[in-house]
């Protein structure tokens, strides 16, 4: 082109000429671009094959499905009967059998509410949170429980597996936050002893693991009490958890305290509201809803950290699984069991994780907009 | 080198023949043919995602091009490792978010390339830094770091450091886009001191006064391709093609 | 104008200063309640059980023995002497674990970046694998569904008849060094200064003449070199002590604990798919345009690695990497479910149930990662301190 040059005719776009189209371009464009690259794929494609191979055939090819007695198991492939067989107990724990459908009740009650204050489009998210912290429980805790209202009374010692696991994981939760959101708001406060206080009592229980803290739950607390009192096993493990894990959520709570801008507090001031009106009508709706992803987070390390207390005698899922494998009947099912409890605590965990990485996108194209 | 620069001497800066490329599926250049002489002063402009920037990102091979022929200094680019280094050594570039690294200090960022790609001794890297600081005024600023600095101090730090290769050709990617009105000003006095000495420049922006005041050649840019090219007088004066015409209504016009 | 002793006030419990130091007081009564009330029970309850307090029970006999300690220990042994040696225990393991799992979190942060789809593919799945699966259920599975399912010591299965795996854990070549060995380890830590002066000559060398050493070459060379070449001269004077069958077990050799290895293997794996996170996001969070400038610089792609990303990233990943080792440190006390004899499991276990002295044993396991917690945050804030970005 000359340095002086007008052009009356636009070109048309055209197809870029390269190969990287079809199955065959995808694979020269991703997996063997360069030599390297090549040898890489290869070799990462054999050690899958290596891995993934005999594991699909023992979990699956190989495996024995049907029946109800150890006879069923052939011994070539894993036998998923030693599941089937307790798959009772290892949902209900020893919950009375007629007493069951109480805890199917709280199990379809929970469920509907974490879908409700899942699904970004349901409404009165407001209500339903509310219901779900302080009405669920308490529902939650009559049926559960028993003793009033014609229900029989079952005692927490007879709990067990997949249901003492939600148990222990909800309470853990509806417990820790409002104490953390408590703890994150005296943790910025002007006052020295109430800054000083929740600083100290944060850093307590993050520095401490939580085994040590159910062993103090466990083994203290009793002598905390007055001799008489009876203290619940249960109940004892969940106030360990729940101080433990509201110090955790106390700094997730904090970190949307301080992404707040000073001006949204000014502005309340502005309008004449008090701290307690400011805190709860500005800032903490606001925190709350940015930190979702650290607080479902918080809950997955909660929800895996559950399994702790089949090391204070609770039995939890993975604790009736483990009892099952002691059984006489069942020896040497060690992997068909601990390969489903980290089935079954996967699953739970990945959904959330996924969850929480939704709601992450979500928050950050708010913010665009 | 010396008989190779020699040799160079009378060849073009920049030769580009034939040039096309593609993100995925999205034509983004399309035959473009541009020779930028020794010394010579190129204003590009154009609207958003006319593929001016990917053009001049494709000179020092930021973006790589799938047709056509890109010569540097008499260097033909190719695929090879080296032979895209030994071409960003003439090459200077500076960016709209300035890309000082953070972490070294004003003196650093100028001396990192001489230390390890010139492989000169510190003292006299430092000397070097120095003086080119010195003519972007900033001299002062050596020891501090870039998140110390202004926008338009951070952008003449990072026109300085782009010159302490002694390249044969600057390249800005809309070098005052990212600045606050006040600071457009000392930024754009840098570049003009530049172009009166005679560096070769080519330049994506949109400061038309500035392409008046230096340019030799403005070229416009429309759907990846070259629409319009011509001295600044007559570029703004008797624009010849509509779409020009719109562009320069468009950003002069208020 | 109106001094500052003139202004109107208003009824004294809506003063703002009054009110902190009422709401400050409230909370300091009720903490003095509290404490008050939990030593009160505390002491008549242990009266009521006839449980001495103190920390006397610390020089008193343990009577039980410990499978692995690194320090003499016998059931003869002090409670004070059981602590040390499962504070031992638990750091051996931390220390293994930590190393493992930054050695795996980095490969596999750095694979997730990989262009190659399928290792970027594979590297995903280990994480969202190995993270949302509890901790425990994979010591669990790791001890009783692997380690446990191993043949007895008679069917070993063996690493070239010299590295025996079996049911009681992995019997290992024990070194024994003879006369003239203690030459080597001398000639590693010459080898270590030498490197060192090396770097530094290398530094002032580039400053000077511009032109830099290859010193990762040299100083590997240096390090592995000297102590080998050493090793060689003094005439080889180790003697391995080859693990052997005779009857039911192996003789010569070291073994090293199943329980170690499970739970070493665990939190490694586990601990290793957070850093591989950490890492990852580290990494992404150098923006792309510092790549750009330091290539428009001409810069070449190992320095750019070593000057530009490097640097960036580790400001983002060190102390979140330190908070997982933390983390790890933390976690190791689940040795006690399959018994590995970590501080946790002797201590607060075992030395628990002997003496019934639970306050003051729950009360030191706690200080313990209590103190390491706090040291290791006081590095962290120095680290901080020196790394942070200078700005306006």
């Amino acid at each position: 082109m000359e340095p002086t040059s007008t052009r009356t005719e636009m070109i048309p776009e055209r197809r870029a000429p390269d190969l990287r189209r079809g199955a065959v371009g995808w694979l020269r464009a991703n997996l063997f671009n360069t030599p390297l690259n090549g040898a890489v794929t290869v070799v990462t494609a054999a050690l899958l094959a290596w891995l993934l191979w005999p594991a699909l055939q023992w979990a699956v090819l190989q495996a024995d499905w049907i029946g109800n007695s150890r006879e069923a198991c052939s011994g070539e492939g894993a036998c998923w009967v030693f599941i089937s067989a307790r798959f009772e107990s290892i949902v209900y724990g020893f919950y009375p059998e007629a007493e069951r459908w109480r805890v199917d009740l709280v199990f379809l009650l929970m469920a509907v509410l974490v879908a409700w204050l899942a699904i970004p489009r349901l409404p009165a998210k407001r209500w339903v949170g509310l219901f779900a912290l302080v009405g669920f429980p308490m529902v939650a805790f009559f049926l559960l429980v028993g003793g009033s209202f014609g229900l029989e009374h079952v005692p927490t010692r007879d709990w067990g597996g997949l249901m003492l696991t939600l148990t222990i994981a909800t309470v853990g939760i509806v417990g820790s936050l409002p104490i953390g959101v408590v703890l994150a708001l005296g943790r910025r406060s002007k006052m020295p002893l109430v800054r000083g206080f929740c600083v100290v009592f944060i850093e307590f229980w993050r520095g401490v693991p939580l085994i040590t803290v159910l062993f103090m739950a466990s083994v203290m607390l009793p002598l905390f009490v007055p001799t008489q009192v009876e203290f619940d096993k249960l109940l004892r493990a969940l106030v360990g958890i729940m101080l433990f894990w509201s110090a955790y959520m106390a700094e997730v709570v904090r970190g949307g305290l301080q992404a707040i801008p000073r001006g949204q507090e000014e502005a309340a001031k502005a309008l004449g509201m008090g701290y307690w009106q400011r805190m709860a009508l500005i800032v903490l709706p606001q925190a709350l809803k940015l930190v979702i992803p650290g607080i479902v987070n918080t809950f997955i390390a909660l929800f895996k950290d559950t399994s702790l207390v089949l090391i204070i005698g609770l039995f939890d899922l993975l604790a009736i699984i483990r009892a099952g494998l002691t059984d006489s009947d069942w020896l040497g099912f060690a992997t068909e069991g601990y390969v489903f409890a980290a089935l079954v605590f996967w699953v739970f965990c990945f959904s959330m994780s996924r969850y929480s990485q939704y709601i992450e996108r979500r928050l950050h194209t708010g913010h665009r907009n | 080198m010396n008989q190779a620069n020699a040799a160079q001497a009378d060849s073009p800066m920049i030769e580009i023949a034939g040039l096309n490329k593609w993100y995925g599926d999205f034509h983004v250049l399309r035959d473009i043919d541009l020779t930028v002489a020794r010394g010579e002063r190129i204003v590009i402009c154009g609207p958003s995602g006319s593929g001016k920037s990917t053009l001049i990102r494709c000179i020092n091979h930021l973006e790589e091009h799938q047709e056509g022929r890109i010569v540097v200094n008499g260097m033909p680019m190719t695929r090879d490792v080296k032979r895209i280094e030994q071409i960003r050594r003439n090459v200077g570039m500076v960016f709209q978010h300035f890309n000082l690294f953070p972490h070294l200090s004003v003196l650093d960022n100028c001396c990192i390339s001489q230390t390890w790609v010139q492989k000169k001794p510190r003292a006299e890297a430092e000397r070097t830094s120095m003086e080119i600081l010195e003519r972007v005024q900033i001299a002062d600023q050596a020891r501090k770091y870039p998140g110390q600095l202004s926008g338009g101090q951070q952008q003449r730090v990072a026109i300085a450091r782009a010159l302490c290769m002694q390249p044969e050709v600057m390249l800005f990617d809309e070098p005052t886009s990212a600045l606050d009105p006040e600071m457009i000003k000392e930024v754009l006095d840098v570049m003009v001191e530049l172009a009166r000495e005679g560096m070769t420049m080519l330049c994506v922006t949109h400061e038309m006064g500035f392409a008046k005041t230096v340019a030799d050649r403005v070229i416009f840019m429309d759907q990846g391709q070259i629409i319009e090219q011509a001295p600044p007088e007559q570029f703004f004066n008797h624009p010849q093609s509509e779409r020009t015409q719109l562009f320069l209504s468009q950003i002069l016009g208020h | 104008m109106l001094r500052s002793s003139s202004r109107e006030r208003g009824p004294l419990w809506r003063d703002p200063t009054f009110r902190a130091l009422l709401v400050q007081g409230i909370l300091l009564l009720a903490l003095g309640a509290f404490i008050a009330m939990v030593v009160s029970n505390t002491l008549a309850n242990l009266e009521a059980r006839g449980i001495t307090t103190g920390f006397g029970f610390l020089q008193e006999r343990a009577g039980f023995s410990i499978p692995q300690t690194l320090i003499d220990y016998s059931g003869d042994s002090t409670y004070a002497r059981t602590f040390v040696v499962g504070l031992l225990n638990t750091l051996l393991v931390s220390a293994m674990g930590i190393v493992a799992a930054t050695l795996i979190g980095f490969a596999v942060g750095i694979a997730r970046l990989s262009p190659n789809w399928l290792l970027a593919r594979l590297a995903t799945a280990y994480v969202e694998i190995f993270r949302n699966i509890p901790l425990l259920v994979q010591i669990l599975f790791w001890y009783f569904a692997v380690l446990q399912a191993l043949p007895s010591p008679r069917d070993s299965l063996s690493l070239f008849e010299v590295i025996f795996l079996n049911v009681r854990g992995v019997v290992l070549p024990d070194p024994q060094p003879l006369a003239g060995f203690a030459a080597t380890p001398w000639a590693l830590l010459v080898a270590v200064l030498a490197t060192w002066g090396l770097v530094r000559f290398a530094k002032r060398r580039q400053a000077e003449t511009g032109r830099p050493l290859p010193v990762f070459r040299l100083g590997a060379l240096l390090l592995i070199g000297l102590p080998f070449a050493t090793f060689l001269v003094t005439g080889m004077p180790l003697e391995w002590s080859i693990p052997t069958l005779k009857g039911f077990n192996f003789q010569g050799g070291v073994t090293v604990l199943p329980e170690l290895i499970a739970l070493w293997l665990a939190l490694s794996i586990y601990t290793a798919s957070f850093i591989a996170e950490i890492v990852r996001s580290g990494i992404q969070s150098v923006p792309q345009g510092q790549v750009e400038a330091a290539k428009a610089l001409s810069l070449p792609a190992g320095i750019i690695l070593r000057k530009v990303v490097i640097p960036q990233a580790m400001r983002v990943i060190v102390p979140q990497l330190t908070s997982q080792h933390l983390n790890l440190i933390k976690n190791s006390s689940l040795a006690t479910a399959i018994g590995y004899p970590d501080l946790v499991a002797v201590f607060s276990g075992t030395a628990l149930n002997q003496t019934g002295q639970a306050i003051e044993i729950v009360a030191m396991t706690m200080a313990v990662y209590l103190l390491i917690n706090l040291v290791v945050s006081a590095l962290m804030n120095l680290y901080n301190a020196r790394t942070l970005l200078k700005e306006r």
